[in-house]
């Protein structure tokens, strides 16, 4: 009998396989549309808004809400796959062919997780690429702006995890994303500076995760932030092991899978 | 002298599901290496809750379950790829290719691809879907499908397999065609434990049985001595010519089915000689006789009569 480990490995590469298929094959509803919208952010942005609003802290308008778009596009996407992915497997039970097999929690959590990164990292850069044909963009610092792409992604597909676990059906799915996830982004400082809100908005903006995020990857590309980049990254961190805990405990107890 | 451990060792096993329903009320169990064994019963009576429990779908509230000798508790991963599962249920990704979730499965068992793949083709061209291994799943017909999860099951050549009722809803044809396979399958070595509701299925194929009836089992033991347990034995006559004229064939009462057809039924201790002997008597030539097939479902309503 081969080793655990080796069993595992297989186990992992084998969802990951299947997500980036997946995601891939279905590429007009999960890569085209993602890149479509954020280009009519842009042209919209760029060409007809842009040149009234002026500058913003310093940079052109369009130069600094790029990062926001491209870090809007990896969040949503991130979630959306492992939200849509797990969910469909319970939905259809094909969920069940990992649960009967010798695949441990943490590695099935690890393989959704990555292929929603993956998503997530392919969204990003399709949109980078998009941003591109209407901006200058360069990268202030590398190590800052792969980390916070990274742990964003990893966040939020956990967050779309969790959501597929206790969802119940299609509505349910869609219910996080529409009433919660899409406001806590527009209102993240994705289009604007919070330097710019009146005091007590500035405080409630604070309590946003998505404003740690959005603000970091800025930080990343242009090198400005408007708010401490070491805290953000601590509170994307922080988010991510308190999730990958919860998630993990769910998975033990059988919550939502097993009955 | 070599101890060998059972197929399945289910002790006192129970459940109780959160809206407070029980559904199995300490159920043990043994299925011995190389049996071909039933579980019947009629619907709610547990047999899924208990299939789902060994092959840990389905969270236990009490009671130990071994396979082969190991704990699925304390190693769940050993345990696991023992056990081959074929649910009631179509469960597998109805987008994806035949060829995908057999590779797939075989990743979750740890089996790389170059050897996921030959394995693939053996069990595809056995169950006779290799020529439709890149079509996609939902396209296929309900026996395709149901041959498709037993391809599933079999892809880590598990020395058990569970099969939930798995010729439910498929034709004659492919139902005699997938006892033959699963009769071979069992002559290769594989334990096989099956729930049906077609009792003839279980007549047919298997050596042991448990009955379970609200929970609990209510009879465990081989199928030829719960055939024997029955008081009388129903045969049906073809006859060449009418037997309108025919009421009764020496002790034996009968039941006429149409013009040229009857049914006597044997009690135990009796025997057929006289019903021939009158039969000739009468100038009636038999054509064929046949048991009814269904002696087990008799003696099943009964088993669950007495329980309820």
């Amino acid at each position: 009998m081969q080793s655990l480990k080796k069993t595992q490995w297989i186990g992992l590469k084998t969802i990951i396989r299947k997500e980036i298929t997946r995601f891939s094959r279905i590429w007009m509803q999960t890569l085209l549309p993602p890149a479509i919208t954020m280009s009519l952010y842009f042209i919209l942005f760029s060409t007809i808004l842009g040149p009234r609003i002026g500058e913003m802290a310093g940079f052109d308008y369009i130069q600094f809400i790029a990062p926001g778009i491209i870090m809007m596009s990896v969040i949503t996407n991130s979630y959306s796959n492992v939200v849509s992915s797990f969910f469909g497997a319970k939905f259809q039970r094909h969920i069940e062919e990992i649960l009967v097999a010798p695949v441990s929690n943490e590695i099935i959590l690890l393989g959704y997780v990555v292929g929603g990164v993956c998503r997530g990292i392919a969204i990003g850069f399709l949109v980078t690429l998009v941003a591109l044909f209407f901006t200058d963009l360069s990268i202030h610092s590398y190590t800052v702006t792969f980390a916070v792409v990274l742990l964003t992604s990893t966040l939020f597909s956990l967050c779309g995890f969790l959501n597929a676990v206790f969802a119940r059906s299609f509505d349910d799915i869609s219910i996080v994303p529409t009433f919660i996830l899409a406001p806590m982004t527009y209102l993240g400082g994705v289009f604007y500076s919070v330097d710019l809100l009146p005091s007590f908005w500035y405080q409630v903006s604070l309590f946003n995760p998505i404003l740690y995020m959005v603000n970091a990857f800025r930080y990343g590309m242009l090198g400005h932030s408007d708010i401490n980049v070491t805290y953000a990254l601590l509170a994307i961190v922080t988010f991510v092991v308190l999730l990958t805990i919860i998630c993990l405990d769910i998975l033990k107890r059988g919550t939502g899978l097993r009955t | 002298m070599i101890f060998n451990p059972p197929a399945l060792q289910m002790t006192n096993l129970r459940k109780t599901y959160r809206g407070r329903v029980t559904a199995l009320r300490g159920v043990s169990l043994t299925v011995q290496e190389g049996d071909f064994f039933a579980l019947l019963g009629p619907n709610g009576a547990g047999k899924s809750t208990a299939i789902g429990i060994i092959s840990s779908l389905v969270l236990k509230t009490a009671g130990e379950i071994k396979i082969f000798g190991v704990d699925v508790d304390k190693e769940f991963s050993q345990a696991k790829s023992l056990i081959g599962v074929v649910p009631q249920e179509i469960n597998f990704n109805q987008f994806e290719t035949v060829n995908d979730i057999i590779l797939n499965q075989a990743g979750y068992y740890g089996i790389d691809r170059p050897d996921a793949q030959k394995r693939a083709e053996k069990i595809l061209k056995q169950t006779q879907l290799w020529d439709r291994r890149d079509e996609i799943s939902r396209n296929l017909s309900g026996g395709m499908k149901r041959r498709l999860m037993i391809s599933r099951a079999l892809i880590h050549e598990p020395r058990l397999l569970i099969l939930d009722e798995p010729t439910a809803g498929v034709d004659i044809e492919v139902r005699r065609s997938m006892w033959k396979f699963l009769t071979d399958l069992n002559k290769s070595g594989t334990t096989i434990i099956l729930t049906t509701h077609y009792l003839e299925e279980a007549e047919s194929l298997c050596r042991n049985i448990a009955i379970i009836d609200k929970g609990e089992i209510v009879e465990n033991t081989s199928m030829q001595l719960l055939l024997r347990k029955l008081g009388a034995e129903s045969f049906i006559f073809d006859c060449t010519s009418s037997i309108s004229t025919l009421s009764k064939l020496g002790d034996h009462q009968i039941r006429k089915l149409d013009d040229h057809r009857f049914e006597v039924t044997v009690n135990q201790g009796e025997n057929l000689n006289t019903v021939f002997e009158e039969l000739s008597k009468s100038g009636i030539k038999i054509q064929s006789m046949r048991n009814k097939s269904n002696r087990l479902e008799e003696l099943f309503l009964g088993l669950v009569a007495e329980s309820a």
